[in-house]
């Protein structure tokens, strides 16, 4: 009998191994409340600044071209 | 190109593709695991390369009919430019087959050619360096270029797809089309796509208009 409910017991912590979906591991939860937020918000940071100083240099180069009376 | 509609539209799905692409939805994939979001950064920056260079190709065929010098400088600039992106390929790519593959440089065949074709377009810019000549320098570079250029489409996608290579969709391996660019991977991988081809397209313009000042002022 406690051999059986041994072995029971045995298959009910393997259990849980299965019902994980493939077993493949993502960082499902750690995007809810691992603050991956947080690296998404930098990486936007350092986008959106890279961005606006391309623009800038954009808009600086306009400037030259007009003293320089280069056509369009 | 001076227009700015398309700078912004640039912009705003380059930073989309930031937002989306960590965290919407993948598939889960054993190996590839999260890395799979590589995918909108890594493979990107090969679509803007082989658009960039396109672009130099079609400047060097018109420049050796309209012998302009413009259309020089135009190819040379958008090589530059394609340059760049290859590069950062070449340096993401190696990132990602550290943890997938095992080595940053696993001698694949489409990490070698990748490699090779780069090597091809920097020969290119050296053999500019070469010729004092302008019209001479723009004649030859051009013809060279028009042969870097299949050159650079065989070594990416025909002679890959020969061989034994780890990429996805060569040498038996299943493309990423298969099964694993789902549709929520299309949404954030064809505005990826689009969106860095534009910023590159960007960067090309801007050093072309540098350039051409100063042919102007090198001429006044």
């Amino acid at each position: 009998m406690k051999k059986i409910f041994f072995s029971l017991i045995l298959m009910m912590a393997t259990m849980q191994l299965f019902a994980q979906d493939n077993g493949v591991e993502m960082a499902d939860s750690l995007r809810s409340n691992g603050k991956i937020y947080v690296v998404v918000i930098c990486i936007v940071i350092i986008l959106v600044g890279l961005l606006a100083y391309l623009f800038s240099i954009d808009k600086r180069l306009k400037k030259i071209e007009k003293e320089n009376h280069i056509e369009k | 190109m001076h227009k700015t509609w398309w700078k912004i539209l640039g912009s705003v799905l380059v930073i989309y593709t930031a937002i989306a692409g960590l965290l919407l939805g993948v598939p889960h994939l054993a190996i590839l695991n999260e890395t799979i979001r590589n995918l909108y950064f890594h493979v990107p920056m090969w679509f803007a390369m082989i658009v960039l260079f396109s672009i130099s190709v079609f400047y060097s065929v018109k420049s050796l009919s309209s012998k302009n010098e413009i259309d020089d400088i135009k190819a040379v600039e958008s090589v530059n430019a394609g340059i760049i992106f290859g590069v950062l390929g070449l340096i993401t790519g190696a990132i990602w087959a550290k943890y997938t593959w095992g080595q940053f440089w696993s001698f694949d065949p489409k990490q070698n050619f990748a490699a090779i074709s780069i090597l091809l377009y920097f020969a290119y810019l050296i053999l500019r360096n070469a010729i004092d000549e302008e019209q001479k320098r723009a004649k030859i570079s051009a013809i060279y270029n028009i042969f870097a250029f299949p050159m650079m489409v065989v070594l990416l996608f025909v002679l890959p797809r020969l061989k034994d290579s780890l990429h996805p969709g060569n040498g038996g391996n299943p493309g990423f089309n298969s099964y694993d660019l789902d549709s929520r991977m299309r949404m954030v991988f064809y505005p990826a796509c689009l969106g860095w081809i534009l910023i590159g397209y960007w960067v090309y313009t801007i050093r072309f208009r540098i350039r051409n000042i100063e042919n102007k002022q090198q001429h006044n």
